[in-house]
């Protein structure tokens, strides 16, 4: 195993454990201020919650990002082979 | 080493047959499979169209209905010429992705091909509804829209969006495919099911999305100013 298969497979660590921190405290405040909706408003809860899930699904897409990356330095690295 | 060696690469597909020099791969063969599906259903679902519908006439008006009413929304213009694209990608994007509902079938929106030519649906449509709503010059301009300095992050972000719609999609779709992959090898035979019942969600929230998104790409480049004409709209 070279230099360039360890770098890659530190790269992809690095790639999804920092990716991941964004979208988790992103989604975090956005299932707090839901919530919040929610107390406040108990008859909007349908609404808030499908904009919540259509919401959390276009946050987690950064950590979705970061997983392709991922997943393309460790399966189609253009630099190995 | 272990687990990646077990796993196939997520981002290869899987030649079935070849055609003369062409390799005819999985996801190709599903999504004709689908496409045949979905305009063998459309075809014999609109065979017998009546004035008092019967109850599979209505469950299709109401998804009709419910996609005018979504783009009407969204982009604030008659949805009429809009209707056959959004609907179809909607309709063929959830299919896709509730395909792996069936055995043995992996979505053909979990390889980037599928996702690509679905981008470049979408890239085409934006350039083609926006020089039939403005004229080629009207619609040139409007990529000088704040100011003339913006011309090449304007030009960068036609890309770039339709980029992040494909990859948003792949990308979904694919961890869903890849993690249920994953836990198949470590667990066993029932443990994957809650998080196949996940991906069923995912997948039908990407497809809302992506539609939305198409929606709004194809509405900024079909408006004026998307404030204004709105409201233009809503007085005339």
């Amino acid at each position: 195993m070279n230099w360039t298969e360890i770098v890659s497979i530190f790269a992809a660590a690095m790639a999804v454990s920092f990716g991941a921190i964004g979208p988790a405290l992103g989604e975090g405040r956005a299932v707090a201020a839901a919530m919040d909706a929610i107390a406040r408003q108990p008859e909007a809860a349908g609404t808030i919650a499908r904009t919540l899930f259509v919401g959390l699904a276009m946050i987690e897409t950064m950590a979705i990002y970061c997983l392709v990356i991922a997943l393309l330095v460790l399966f189609a690295n253009p630099f190995i082979r | 080493m272990g687990t990646a060696a077990v796993i196939e690469s997520p981002l290869a597909a899987k030649t079935l047959f070849a055609v003369g020099p062409i390799s005819v791969t999985e996801p190709v063969v599903v999504t004709w499979g689908l496409m045949l599906a979905l305009t063998a259903a459309g075809w014999f679902a609109t065979r017998s169209l009546a004035l008092r519908p019967s109850r599979c006439q209505t469950v299709l008006e109401l998804i009709a209905g419910a996609v005018e009413d979504q783009i009407q929304s969204t982009m604030h213009v008659a949805p009429k010429p809009y209707v056959p694209l959004i609907g179809t990608l909607f309709l063929f994007i959830l299919t896709a992705n509730w395909s792996s509902l069936v055995p043995g079938i992996e979505p053909p929106t979990a390889h980037i091909e599928t996702d690509a030519a679905l981008g470049l649906i979408v890239f085409l449509a934006i350039i083609y509804f926006g020089i039939q709503a403005r004229g080629m010059r009207g619609y040139l301009k409007t990529f000088a829209e704040p100011s003339i300095v913006m011309i090449p992050l304007n030009v960068v972000e036609t890309f770039t969006r339709t980029f992040s719609l494909i990859v948003r999609l792949f990308g979904n779709v694919m961890s869903g495919v890849f993690i249920i992959g994953i836990i198949l090898s470590l667990a066993g035979l029932l443990v994957p099911i809650p998080l196949m019942a996940l991906e069923l969600l995912v997948g039908a929230i990407q497809a809302y999305i992506f539609t939305v998104l198409a929606m709004v790409f194809i509405g900024s480049a079909v408006n004026e100013d998307r404030s204004e004409s709105s409201k233009e709209r809503k007085g005339s």
